[in-house]
């Protein structure tokens, strides 16, 4: 059978025996930085169009659907307007910073990809600290927003950045509780672990309702760093014009655009793969026969099914809710969800202990 | 009883939300009906006082009924119009006003009505014309009156 996994190991002995040990892993790195840019760039296109789409529906509009069949060469279309389009730099900005922010946050968005499992044994790079280093590396990306914020010199990029920094930096700490609770069940911090945990039933099913809250608790809270609707108040379109992308125009504007996607994309990859099982099939523990027959069905497959799924789910809450303020945002993060996960922490810790889970 | 009230609003909040939600994800699987018109396909129904350019209409006779009088001029808020005017010699050998040219530009244009309420003959009127697109904008300068109109009969 055609696999993923099967791919990659022919690859690897193609390049260890036609060119050695050192120059195989430099083509090989080479190869994984070519395929991980491919990726976003197809992530930013399917996802801006899956975007319009489910927002055009859920107003009971068409969306786009004059470039090409059903309009799926539109974002393409809008890539090359974007692309051919002149990059400003305001007058008054701090050049460097300026020009250096789109970058970061792109970099940042970048980063979180190393440790995230598409398939059966297809993973960049299987840290021991998996889930550690993508909470540490994905708060990186305030640090871009900020930059982009403060160079404008701007106020309403000011405010949008500060706006984005107080948010993140809150609901970092409900993501991080809700993630320490599969970390507590699982006993490890390796991406592979964890899939490997739930081979005998996702840990929502396996975990009752503690679990259950976590991921209620854990979607909430990457809705809100990556600034999404309902939580976008840093680019609150109303209010601050565009947020700390005010200035920005062209490819820099674009590189903004698609980090916000790319980071949807990764949050959902993550929640997919801690609580919805990563690319593990559908298994129910002890039904042998039908783990099985859902065994046939593609492990790339099922991890991008259950990513697709969440990112639905996302977009569904934004073209839904409306924008908070930012004291019902904070009210929402240090009264509600943060007391709610360090409870639920408490329980899950316990149901550990005692061995309650499935 | 604080904590009543606190999972009471919890409650409350998550029902209200899947409320909302219950209707979007209703009009994302129930697709039988879309609100926007599907405009170059479907021309919109206009209404006969729908404001859309300004116009000079004229008969069969290349004749228009402007005086050259410039009270539409004045009543312009943002200059948009222009009369230039010319003195015509009639047939009993009298100096009369006539218009040369009426600029009428588009692209300063509010549709505002003043100048068609001004207008003391009738000469000027809104059109229900609404595409005003062009690729270039000096095509938005207009001249009204048609190449070798006159006024017409019995105005003054």
């Amino acid at each position: 059978m055609i696999s993923l996994e099967g791919l990659t190991t022919l690859l690897q002995t193609w390049l260890q025996n036609t060119l050695g040990e050192p120059w195989a892993f430099a083509a090989e790195s080479v190869l994984v930085g070519i395929a991980a840019i491919t990726l976003f760039a197809f992530l930013g296109l399917a996802l801006v169009y899956m975007e319009r789409k489910v927002a055009a529906l859920m107003q009971i509009r068409l969306g786009p659907n004059r470039v090409g069949p059903k309009g799926i060469f539109q974002t393409s279309a809008d890539t090359l307007e974007l692309v051919m389009k002149e990059g400003l730099t305001a007058d008054g900005a701090d050049k460097f910073l300026f020009n250096l922010a789109p970058f970061m946050v792109m970099i940042a968005a970048m980063l979180v990809l190393a440790p995230i499992a598409f398939a059966r044994n297809f993973q960049i790079w299987d840290l021991s600290i998996g889930v550690l280093y993508v909470a540490a590396v994905s708060s990186v990306a305030v640090i871009g927003i900020l930059m982009a914020g403060w160079s404008s010199n701007n106020k309403y990029s000011l405010l949008g950045a500060m706006r984005s920094a107080a948010q993140i930096v809150s609901y970092e700490l409900s993501a991080g509780l809700s993630i320490l609770a599969i970390v507590i069940l699982t006993g490890s911090l390796r991406i592979s672990d964890i899939i490997n945990s739930q081979a005998d039933g996702w840990w929502i099913i396996k975990g009752h309702l503690p679990v259950l809250i976590a991921f209620i608790v854990f979607l909430i809270a990457v809705t809100a760093e990556t600034n999404r609707a309902p939580f976008d108040l840093a680019e609150a379109e109303s209010e601050l014009t565009a947020g700390f992308h005010t200035e920005y125009s062209g490819m820099k504007f674009a590189l903004f655009f698609l980090a916000e996607y790319v980071n949807i994309f990764i949050v959902c990859a993550i929640g997919a793969t801690l609580f919805l099982g990563g690319w593990m099939p559908f298994h129910i523990g002890g039904w042998d026969s039908f783990n099985h027959v859902m065994d046939f069905i593609p492990s790339s497959l099922w991890f991008f099914g259950k990513t697709m799924f969440l990112i639905f789910l996302i977009m569904w809450f934004r073209w839904t809710f409306p924008r908070l303020r930012v004291d019902q945002l904070l009210n929402l993060e240090w009264k509600y969800l943060l007391p709610i996960s360090m409870v639920n922490l408490l329980l899950v810790t316990f149901m550990a202990i005692m061995g309650w889970h499935l | 009883m604080f904590l009543k009230e606190y999972f009471k609003t919890i409650y409350l909040t998550i029902r209200s939300l899947l409320k909302g939600m219950k209707t979007t994800g209703y009009y994302f699987t129930h697709q039988k009906e879309i609100i926007t018109e599907q405009y170059p396909e479907v021309r919109p129904v206009l209404a006969e006082r729908f404001k859309g350019e300004v116009i000079m209409p004229h008969n069969e006779a290349n004749e228009h009924s402007c005086t050259g009088c410039q009270a539409c001029e004045i009543a312009c808020p943002n200059g948009t119009i222009k009369i230039v005017t010319k003195n015509e010699i009639n047939a009993e050998g009298k100096k009369k006003k006539a218009i040369d040219t009426f600029v009428y530009h588009l692209e300063l244009c509010t549709m505002c009505n003043l100048c068609v309420v001004a207008c003391p003959s009738d000469a000027i009127v809104m059109a229900n014309n609404y595409e005003h697109s062009v690729f270039d904008r000096r095509e938005f300068t207009k001249v009204l009156n048609k190449p070798g109109s006159k006024i017409m009969e019995g105005i003054e």
